[in-house]
């Protein structure tokens, strides 16, 4: 092997050049993203106006909303996992798992243990996802202060933890679940199987107000985290803050996940399908790319199939299990794929 | 100059290392030799900041290690560690351009992308900067992770076994370039090293450790001698020179 002849310092312009992606496999990254903006938008001109008749004002109303509540749980449920996946440097646990969701429906049915129906609609909206989103943010602080400061083997203790706890926050909840009055366990229910046609109409322009400070926060900061992904070790060597970083980005996902179960309930597979779809169709590391293609590809199957299953199937049936099912069946795909390497 | 003082690490009831004081002055290549849970690696590891001491201090310059902005730090101290496995699918050219992120902050100018090629040719990386790191054999991976390192234009580099995973031919080319670092770029380069006549024909310096603690430290022809690796090995080394390099034979 010749060992080469320039010095770092010396050589110049050699490196613009070679910059360009021409060496890169396929369709173009930008390309990929605005075929997938244009179904997503496609899909949600095709929702809005499919079959529109009687009252149009009020049913075009009724189906922005729906459609308004999709765009930011895909969003969250997206950039959730995507942030999750980065600062833990896994790409199989998402915070679903990790028993944010479990807290959720712990919260829900502790109301109505306690309050009876009436705790279900005793806080205005907004003051119930304030009181909701605090206590999954606290959960998470809890969880992950102590992290990352033991070093190496500390993160998948914290994972387990976390995978714990939420094995015990559900079982709680079934155990209250059990003791309570069959109407109001049927009125918990619904509240708690996620629908997307739920979402409160008055608690929407907040979350979708602090979601977009959430984007523009994590957007300027899509080097960074570039470099977070590559690891502790290797962010620390590059001069990341890493445990600083970590820990703040753990409270956006925990806020994230709070805004995507408070408005439409638990879908413990839609970020992890989202991410993980989105990985493969970018085919680059990059955050710029990952995160508006986790967040369209998210948007595309929420809408795209709630524009299936409501106006193509009449309803035929509900979205979130579809999603559930197919985002498992992923999950578990990715699983034993990793299993057998 | 680095400096330990009473460096102290412990796992539960094992002491890994035991009051270790060092100086390491700069310039040139000094090499970390001696037996498996010496507290080697784990003393460069602390000195590169991604593990935390339970005494004592190091410095760097002058600055304490645990004290100093991350963002300064990277650009005057890098550090490799012996396993590196990335989650994300990367191209050789995509990680040594992160060697640049302390001082690009991920915004590339034209003199970091120049930094970049210069350093894919210092390794001879260049025909492979487009492939992908799982597309590349570990010889080549090695290579490509001390680009990373020396992109990122520090004066100290500290290498925890560069050797991992090369032949014989890719060894000699690595401790070629490693000297050529030290030589041609003026860094100070700091290695933890298995091969004790890789040590000795390419060092300025080895700190021999036992126990936790540094047993010698020195010139090559101080360490390379059947005493002092006997002290530190347990075992009988025959120190012969060879072409003007100290070289034990220890085979059997």
């Amino acid at each position: 092997m010749s060992v080469a002849e320039h010095e770092p310092t010396t050589t110049a312009g050699a490196g613009t050049a070679a910059r360009a992606d021409t060496e890169r496999r396929g369709f173009p990254t930008w390309a990929r993203i605005a075929v997938l903006a244009g179904l997503a938008t496609a899909f949600s001109i095709a929702y809005l106006t499919w079959g529109v008749t009687g009252n149009v004002a009020y049913v075009i109303e009724r189906r922005s909303t729906v459609l308004f509540t999709m765009l930011i749980v895909a969003f969250a449920g997206a950039i959730a996992t995507v942030l999750f996946h980065t600062v833990t440097d896994n790409r199989i646990l998402t915070p679903s798992i990790m028993g944010m969701e479990a807290l959720f429906v712990l919260v829900q049915t502790c109301m109505v243990f306690v309050f009876g129906l009436a705790g279900l609609s005793m806080l205005p909206p907004v003051a119930a996802f304030v009181l909701q989103a605090g206590l999954m943010v606290l959960f998470a602080m809890l969880l992950f202060k102590r992290l990352f400061t033991g070093g190496i083997g500390s993160l998948h203790l914290t994972l387990l933890v976390g995978i714990v706890f939420g094995i015990l926050f559900t079982s709680l909840a079934q155990l209250m679940q059990r003791l309570l009055d069959p109407n109001e366990f049927t009125a918990l229910q619904s509240r708690l199987f996620a629908r997307l046609t739920r979402a409160d109409p008055d608690l929407l322009p907040w979350v979708a107000l602090l979601v977009v400070g959430i984007g523009v926060y994590v957007w300027r900061r899509h080097r960074l985290y570039d470099v977070v992904g590559l690891g502790r070790d290797t962010a620390v060597n590059l001069g990341v803050d890493h445990t600083r970083i970590a820990i703040r980005t753990l409270m956006i996902v925990a806020v994230l996940t709070a805004v995507s179960t408070a408005l439409v309930g638990p879908m413990t597979f839609f970020g992890f399908m989202a991410a993980t779809l989105a990985y493969q169709i970018a085919g680059r590391h990059e955050h710029h790319y990952v995160m508006p293609i986790a967040f369209l590809t998210g948007l595309c199957a929420l809408v795209g199939g709630q524009f299936v299953l409501e106006h193509l199937l009449g309803h035929a049936g509900t979205l979130t299990v579809v999603i559930e099912f197919t985002g498992g069946a992923l999950f578990l795909y990715f699983l034993l794929r990793k299993a057998a390497r | 100059m680095i400096e330990l003082t009473d460096l102290t690490k412990t796992y539960g009831a094992a002491t890994v290392l035991d009051q270790v004081s060092l100086t390491i002055e700069r310039g040139g290549v000094t090499s970390i030799i001696g037996p498996n849970g010496a507290g080697k690696s784990t003393m460069l590891t602390i000195v590169g900041r991604l593990l935390k001491a339970d005494g004592g201090t190091v410095t760097v310059d002058g600055v304490d290690v645990t004290r100093a902005r991350g963002r300064d730090f990277a650009k005057r101290l890098s550090i490799l560690r012996q396993e590196n496995r990335f989650t994300t699918r990367l191209t050789v050219r995509d990680l040594v351009a992160f060697g640049r992120y302390p001082h690009s902050q991920g915004r590339m100018t034209g003199e970091d992308h120049d930094q970049v090629e210069a350093a894919l040719g210092f390794l001879d990386l260049v025909p492979l900067g487009d492939r992908f790191l799982d597309e590349l054999s570990g010889g080549q991976r090695q290579r490509a992770y001390v680009a990373m390192v020396l992109c990122q234009d520090t004066d100290y580099v500290l290498l925890d076994e560069p050797l991992n995973n090369l032949d014989m031919k890719h060894a000699v080319a690595m401790m070629l370039q490693i000297r050529r670092a030290a030589d041609v770029l003026g860094k100070t380069v700091v290695i933890v090293i298995h091969d004790i006549n890789f040590a000795s024909a390419y060092s300025d310096r080895i700190v021999a450790m036992r126990e936790g603690r540094v047993a010698h430290a020195g010139a090559p022809k101080e360490i390379m001698t059947p005493e002092v690796l006997r002290d530190v090995f347990e075992l009988d080394v025959r120190v012969e020179e060879i072409d003007g390099s100290l070289i034990g034979v220890y085979y059997r």
